[in-house]
């Protein structure tokens, strides 16, 4: 019970950690993972690009049918100390996939985790944080209250 | 029977060169970017996007500049590019209730959850054109306001609650969903191939479509129940990694249009729904899409099928602009040896009908 409690903990942040960098630009990654050591670490799929088809619901929350498909980038590396990760994004973007599985590999490894939480993660978060909010006070200055008038004598 | 033909390859060369010519335009004009169409013709590329049913902006951005502006000829760029790529499986269905929502709008109740919010919209313009943006401008910054936690919960489940509405159709975890990019379309439809069909249709198209049921040609008495716009996170169930993974945020736009009710001996009458959802900020598109799926379930709806909107294999027969851009335009391409063959049976004829004019001055005369 406590080996499955640690592996949903673990795997809800990579999920965590791959939402923030897939949402972050490449050159943004690149920047923080380059100001902290990374290991060296081997390709286990070359990055490639490829489809998802992305799907809806009918009526928004009933049975699934196929939207139209959007491009995705994915890469998988293997850290020299045996850690798996896997990198997938919207987009084209090989060298942000494998940025990502790199990440992804050093979450799973004790001697780098807590550098990517707050070197890398941390502050890719608190910026699209602020473009969140930013989007959404913008977004909430345009919230009508409309008024019905009667018209004629009632 | 179409027969080919030879030779032109220099000429064909040649006008390839003067037509990247003619894009380029006069060359004292500076050259536009894929990042200002991405961002100043935004809505350009959102259709194109959803036509071309991709999503990649900078593709769609590179196939209207390529196609020198024209959206059909950059959604045949971005559909033929499409199949170069190899199919990694599908999203997970997005949940479109978690939208971060950019606009929410509904014409049916003033008062919903969460509030109307207006968001970029050309609604209340006044259609005037804009002096000021024919120089440079910089607009003034956005208002703001304080950004409300509140959920927003869909119209269409706010109806739903006191059973007033149909509930969408259940999913069905075993049925594999349809895909029309993979099986050729075959009649009766179900709705997912529908919408399918529907959401990479042409705008123009599925516009008149709608626009003439409302006109009466199978007339559904439509309300807008809610339209929204904003992005929603896509996952992607990687088998490699064992769980489902964040692909990244995607922009939609979704219409829940609330029809007239139906009702039978057995069940109380309630509202009927029409479903619209399109890449981007596609509102026009969400709503013809919405009416005109509405207007295809005529027949699960025991309503007489007697109008455009509501013959499937009509609307889906002749919704693709690219089939049928590529149908219409296939008239240019040479056709001589065809019309060799037309022409010798027209002189064939005429001479027989001449023969047989003769014969009857002949007849007429004795």
């Amino acid at each position: 019970m406590a080996i499955m409690t640690t592996t949903e903990t673990l795997q809800r942040r990579r999920r965590n950690a791959m939402a923030v960098l897939a949402r972050s630009d490449a050159a943004a990654i690149a920047e923080r993972l380059a100001a902290i050591a990374t290991p060296s670490c081997a390709d286990l799929r070359q990055p490639e690009n490829g489809l998802v088809m992305v799907r809806g619901r009918i009526g928004g929350d009933g049975a699934a049918f196929n939207l139209g498909e959007a491009t995705v980038s994915r890469a998988a590396v293997r850290l020299a100390s045996g850690e798996v990760g896997f990198g997938y994004a919207l987009g084209r973007d090989l060298d942000k996939a494998r940025a990502i599985a790199l990440c992804d590999a050093m979450l799973q490894s004790a001697d780098h985790v807590e550098l990517v939480e707050h070197q890398v993660l941390a502050p890719l978060r608190a910026r699209i944080e602020a473009n969140i909010t930013s989007q959404a006070e913008q977004t909430a200055a345009t919230k009508v209250d409309f008024y019905t008038l009667v018209r004629g004598e009632g | 029977m179409y027969v080919a033909v030879k030779g032109g390859e220099g000429a064909i060369d040649n006008a390839h060169r003067l037509l990247a010519h003619e894009r380029r335009g006069d060359r004292a004009v500076p050259e536009i970017s894929l990042a200002q169409i991405s961002e100043q013709l935004s809505l350009g590329v959102d259709r194109v996007m959803v036509e071309g049913s991709l999503y990649d902006r900078e593709l769609a951005s590179l196939a209207i500049k390529q196609a020198r502006g024209d959206l059909i000829e950059a959604i045949f760029l971005l559909r033929a590019f499409r199949a170069t790529l190899p199919r990694f499986g599908n999203s997970e269905p997005v949940d479109t209730g978690a939208m971060q929502i950019r606009r929410r709008i509904s014409s049916t109740f003033k008062d919903i959850p969460g509030g109307q919010i207006l968001g970029p919209t050309f609604d209340y313009t006044h259609r005037l054109l804009d002096p000021a943006l024919a120089e440079d401008s910089t607009p003034e910054a956005p208002a703001t306001a304080e950004a409300s936690s509140e959920r927003m919960p869909r119209v269409t489940d706010i109806l739903g609650r006191d059973g007033l509405i149909e509930s969408s159709p259940a999913a069905d975890a075993g049925a594999p969903v349809g895909d029309l990019t993979r099986e050729p379309l075959s009649f009766p439809a179900d709705r997912d191939l529908r919408l399918q069909n529907l959401a990479r249709g042409d705008e123009g198209f599925l516009l008149s479509l709608a626009y003439s049921s409302q006109r009466g040609y199978g007339r559904n008495h439509p309300f807008a129940g809610e339209i929204r716009l904003g992005s929603v996170e896509v996952e992607f169930f990687a088998e490699d990694a064992g769980f489902a993974v964040p692909l990244g945020p995607i922009t939609l736009t979704e219409c829940q249009m609330v029809n007239q009710f139906k009702g039978s001996a057995t069940e109380a009458p309630c509202f009927t729904r029409g479903y619209g959802l399109a890449f981007g900020h596609s509102e026009r598109k969400a709503m013809s899409m919405a009416l005109v799926d509405r207007a295809l379930r005529a027949r699960e709806l025991d309503e007489e099928v007697a109008a455009p909107a509501q013959d499937e294999e009509f609307v889906m027969s002749h919704s693709d602009n690219v089939q049928a851009t590529g149908f219409v335009e296939h008239l240019k391409l040479p056709h001589y040896v065809d019309f060799q063959s037309e022409l010798g049976l027209l002189r064939k004829l005429r001479q027989e009908f001449g023969a047989a004019d003769d014969a009857a001055l002949q007849e007429a005369a004795e």
